[in-house]
Order: C-alpha cells, then sequence, then structure tokens
C-alpha cells in the first residue's frame, strides 16, 4: 500500500516544479537579473533552513550558532579551491569543495557538540551563539599564504607570513578574506544540493535513528529507559545538520568572487534569520523550512517598491503567517472551509 | 530461581537518606509489589534499579548479572524496562512510532542504511512494524496506531507505555503505579491486562501501587516500604495483615 503522493514527495515535487518554472523564467527573458541574483542565495537559505531544522525541530535543541557552521564550510571549500586552482576541471574541483566543505562543517559539529550538547535550552542557545561568533572572529584575524615551502599562518598581517616574494601566494588576507574565487555555483547545482539536502533530512527522519533523535526530543528520560544512547544520537544530528551547513558555505562562496566573514552574513544576524525561516514553517516541519526560506528571501525583494514600507510589511507577514498557522480559530477555520483539500486523518474513538 | 537480588541497597541525597538497606530477591515469573506511604521511596529505588540514579551502597544482580551503576541504556539492554509515575510518552510520535522506538535495540540497521534505503532497512522495518503492531493489539490499541500519543485517552496511554516497555524485550518490568487516575473499572482491566502479560510473556514484574484491590489482587508477594526501610515484607495476605503495616500505612 504504497502512497505516491505522501509529504515527503510533495516537497521533491514543489522543488522541482518551482525549477522548472524558473528555468522557463529564465530563457524566455522574463527574470529580471536582481531575481537571478537571488537564485542562488535561495537556495543556500533553503539548504540551512532545513538543516538548521534537524537540530532544532528534530532534535529539539535551540541552536544559535549555524551560521559559524556555513562560515567554516566556506572558508574551506574556498581555500581548497584557491589552494588548487586551474590544475583541476572546474566542476570536478567544485564537487570536491563541497565534500571537504561538509567534512570540515561536520569534524566542528562534532568538537563544539561534545561540550555543547551537555547543555539545556537556554543555555545550549547562549553557547552556540557565542561559538558561531567565535568562529567567524578568529577567521576575520586569520592571514594564509602557500609557497613552495608549503603553507604559512599567521594571525597579525600579511607581511608576517614570511612568503617567498617569487612563488608565494596569499589566500586568506585577514578581515578581507579570500578573493577571486572562481564563481562555479548556478541555480542547477543549488537546486541539486537542495534536493540531496531534503533527501538525506527527509529518510534520516524517517528511520530508526530519526525516531531515536524524535524519542530523545519528545522525553529524554523515556529515551533513555528504553534504551537510546541520547549522547550519540544528539551528536550525529547536530553533526549532520553542521554538515549541510557546510555544504550551503561552499555554495554561497563560490557564488561571488570574493568571500569575507561579515557580521551580515555569517554573524549572528544570519543565524536568527535561519532560525526565523524554521520557526514560521513549522519546528521539525521540513516542507515548510523550504516554503518559509523562499518566501521570506523573495518577500523583501518583491516589496522593493514600496520603499519605507516593506519591512512594515515583511513584519506583518511574520505575524499573520503565525496567527494562521498556529491559532486554534484559525485552525478550525482552515479546516471547515478547506478541510476537503487535507486527506482526513484517523481520530480517537 | 532469583532473577532479581538486591542486596543492601541505599542512596543518600546530602544528609537525607532516601532509601537505606533494601533487599529484595524475586524470583523469575513472580508478580512483586512495593507499597508504603508517600515519600517513602518507592520511585527512588525504581530509579535506583533503571541507573537514573547511581546507588551509594549495595548490589543489584539480574539474571547474574551484575548491574549496579550502570547507565541507563545500558541497563535496559541488560533487560530492566519500566514505565513512569507521571506518563511520559513521545508525545509527537504516532502510537506504532512509540513501540517502534522500543524496538531500537532489537531491529538494528545502521543511519547510513536508514539514509539510502538499503535493504537491511526494508527487512527490519517490515519486522518492527510486525512486531509492534502484534505488541499493539495485545493491549488494543491496533486501532489507533497512526494517532499521535499524546492524542490517545489516559488509560490508553497508561497502556502504551506499557506496550513500548515490552517493546525492549526485558527480563524485569517495573510497573510505577499503573493504576493512578483509573476508575474502578479501568483497575480491573487493568489488574487482567497485567496478569494477561505475565502469563505470555513469561515476564517478571515489579510493580509500585496504592490501590489495595489492585495488590491484594494479583501480587504474590510485597515489600512495604516506611521511610525509606523496609517495614515488612512476604505473602501478600500475611504482609497486609500484619500489625506494623496497618499502623504505618493500611490505617485501622
Amino acid at each position: 500500500m504504497k502512497k505516491i503522493f505522501t509529504k515527503d514527495n510533495s516537497t521533491y515535487i514543489i522543488v522541482i516544479l518551482a525549477y522548472i518554472l524558473v528555468e522557463v523564467l529564465i530563457n524566455t527573458g522574463h527574470l529580471s537579473s536582481l531575481m537571478k541574483g537571488l537564485l542562488v542565495p535561495l537556495c543556500v537559505y533553503v539548504i540551512l533552513a532545513v538543516s538548521l531544522n534537524l537540530t532544532v525541530g528534530i532534535l529539539g535543541e535551540l541552536s544559535l550558532g549555524h551560521a559559524g557552521f556555513m562560515c567554516v564550510g566556506a572558508f574551506s571549500g574556498a581555500i581548497f579551491t584557491q589552494i588548487i586552482g586551474d590544475s583541476m576541471n572546474g566542476g570536478l574541483r567544485f564537487f570536491i569543495a563541497i565534500i571537504i566543505g561538509a567534512v570540515v562543517a561536520a569534524i566542528f559539529g562534532i568538537i563544539i557538540g561534545i561540550p555543547v550538547l551537555r547543555l539545556k535550552g537556554d543555555y545550549l542557545a547562549i553557547v552556540t551563539l557565542a561559538f558561531g561568533e567565535i568562529i567567524k572572529n578568529i577567521i576575520n584575524i586569520l592571514y594564509l599564504g602557500v609557497d613552495d615551502n608549503g603553507f604559512h599562518l599567521s594571525t597579525q598581517n600579511a607581511a608576517a607570513l614570511g612568503l617567498d616574494p617569487d612563488s608565494g601566494r596569499i589566500i586568506i588576507k585577514g578581515a578581507q578574506g579570500i578573493s577571486g574565487t572562481p564563481t562555479n555555483s548556478n541555480f542547477t547545482i543549488g537546486v541539486i544540493l537542495v534536493l540531496i539536502t531534503l533527501f538525506v533530512t527527509l529518510n534520516l527522519i524517517h528511520s530508526r535513528t530519526g525516531r531515536a533523535i524524535m524519542s530523545i526530543r519528545d522525553n529524554r528520560i523515556a529515551a533513555e529507559s528504553i534504551g537510546i544512547n541520547i549522547t550519540k544520537y544528539k551528536l550525529l544530528a547536530f553533526t549532520i545538520s553542521a554538515a549541510f551547513a557546510g555544504i550551503a558555505g561552499v555554495l554561497y562562496a563560490h557564488n561571488l568572487s570574493s568571500l569575507t566573514a561579515l557580521p551580515k552574513n555569517f554573524g549572528y544576524n544570519m543565524s536568527i534569520m535561519i532560525l526565523v525561516f524554521v520557526v514560521l514553517g513549522g519546528m521539525g516541519n521540513i516542507r515548510g523550512s523550504v516554503i518559509a526560506a523562499v518566501v521570506l528571501t523573495l518577500l523583501p525583494e518583491l516589496l522593493r517598491g514600496l520603499n519605507e514600507y516593506r519591512m512594515l510589511i515583511y513584519s506583518i507577514v511574520l505575524i499573520a503567517v503565525m496567527i494562521i498557522s498556529w491559532s486554534p480559530t484559525a485552525k478550525a477555520f482552515r479546516e471547515r472551509y478547506f478541510g476537503f483539500l487535507f486527506k482526513k486523518k484517523k481520530g480517537v474513538s | 530461581m532469583a532473577l532479581l537480588e538486591v542486596t543492601g541497597l541505599g542512596i543518600s541525597f546530602g544528609g537525607l537518606r532516601a532509601v537505606d538497606d533494601f533487599n529484595v530477591i524475586i524470583k523469575k515469573g513472580q508478580l512483586y509489589g512495593l507499597i508504603g506511604p508517600n515519600g517513602a521511596g518507592k520511585t527512588t529505588i525504581f530509579n535506583l534499579l533503571t541507573g537514573v540514579y547511581k546507588p551509594t551502597d549495595g548490589h543489584i544482580i539480574l539474571d547474574g548479572e551484575n548491574i549496579t551503576g550502570k547507565k541507563t541504556a545500558d541497563i535496559c539492554k541488560a533487560g530492566v524496562a519500566r514505565t513512569f509515575q507521571n506518563i511520559r510518552l513521545f508525545s509527537e510520535l504516532s502510537v506504532l512510532d512509540n513501540v517502534k522506538a522500543g524496538l531500537h535495540n532489537e531491529f538494528k540497521y545502521s543511519t547510513f542504511a536508514g539514509i539510502f534505503r538499503l535493504p537491511s532497512y526494508f527487512k527490519n522495518e517490515k519486522s518492527m512494524n510486525e512486531k509492534a503492531h502484534e505488541l499493539l493489539k495485545v493491549f488494543e490499541l491496533d486501532e489507533e496506531a497512526d494517532v499521535l500519543a499524546s492524542n490517545l485517552p489516559y488509560g490508553k496511554q497508561r497502556k502504551l507505555e506499557i506496550a513500548r516497555a515490552l517493546a525492549t524485550d526485558p527480563k524485569l518490568l517495573l510497573l510505577d503505579e499503573p493504576a493512578a487516575g483509573m476508575n474502578p473499572n479501568e483497575t480491573a482491566e487493568l489488574m487482567d491486562t497485567i496478569k494477561f502479560v505475565r502469563d505470555t510473556f513469561d515476564m517478571t514484574i515489579l510493580l509500585i501501587e496504592h490501590d489495595m484491590r489492585l495488590v491484594s489482587g494479583i501480587c504474590e508477594r510485597l515489600t512495604v516500604l516506611n521511610f525509606g526501610q523496609i517495614l515488612a515484607q512476604g505473602d501478600t495476605a500475611k504482609v497486609l495483615n500484619d500489625p506494623k503495616v496497618i499502623t504505618a500505612y493500611l490505617g485501622e
């Protein structure tokens, strides 16, 4: 009794339909260059929202350091691309950069997760926030160069690297970051990465591991009493979440030719913005995260014509969505008038 | 043959001696009751047996294996399952998934196999579903398999908790006030269920209960606890007629 139109499949279908729609618009010349520039960031935000939902919605731990993992992924991927340079085919190099970004972010996830996941609730949120900022600030003072003798690392300035004047090349230039990264990212690759993220996350949730993770969320003591290893599954969920943030970072880094660790892109604001996507889409609701990330990224751009009223409307939409999705009256209203759209669920006798 | 052998078990919280010199021997297949006034330390003993608290003194031997001071998850793997006084279900999971979570250690496949849907995923999920439905049928919950656990009525939530505990394939089942909040009819039904579980699954059961009708109806042996110490121990009828027990707990 396999159902084809399940909630999971509808998520994939929505993404694929959106992709086809956008491709048609591009080819018929109906998409402004501003919108075209937004396509890859959209994919980045969707991946970030889905991966954060794994920590916040499925594992049930509030993490405010997600942008930190994205930062780690972005820089490790970009450093790899810089080092390899043109000696490798662009597509293959980008593929390896994505894997490196994911692995390095996952390693950071484990390193940070081991001490942090002992905490609960607000404490965990504060400490992850701190780790996110630490990562960003360390990268801001980092100088990395390469010459025939190998790598040189400094935290002072470019001169302190002591590079060989002939063969030396600076990769990370402190606060100026990495410049001259080839722009390998495009919308198609972005959508493929979104689909991979969805595939892994959704299948994970509906497996033995996902059940263990969700049982920890719902009741830690009961989960322990039925023999579930709490530490292992918490760390696993946190690490997978970090790895996908790393992938989003690599995609982001290869979309722009220069990469700097600003508060705007890897700071606290970014982490909060991803959290807004997750909360608005519904915690634990993966499809909701995808839709919320897309709508909330496009909304400020679509409202650009309204100038100063833009942020006002943005906030009203946020409040309206929260009321419509959570208030019992609104739920009853939806069920009465749009109930035929949803399949009937078996009620309790 | 003794399944559970507890000797000299004790725990102190700071200056408070919550449980002192607790001894018990439970034979395989026995239905054993633990009673006593509020605050006597009954639930603390459950928490000691399941590793939620580490005992200050004493030994717990389960089926010849020393489980003293082990982690909760490892004690579960050794064969102790429990229910809670205040129901602790996985409220956002379906009834079926609650039981399948209990089968976590019985049917194993890797996270990788789960993500990429390898054959071991389908094989194990199929056996898990069969086993879970079997258990739900025993507790007459199979009709509600897809309902969220939090939407079940109270009596069924209690039953689901027992089903989930049984899913871990335990040797010893600990029930913490299974009849709390139930009316006389539900209690009578629960007594039948507990007896049925003992007979079908060949289970050894230790239960805490305040409802004397249930205790005298199904328990073969009793231990009465008062202020963390054993007040009386032995056959149910004898213990319930003990003047010490009547004064301390049952009342004239």
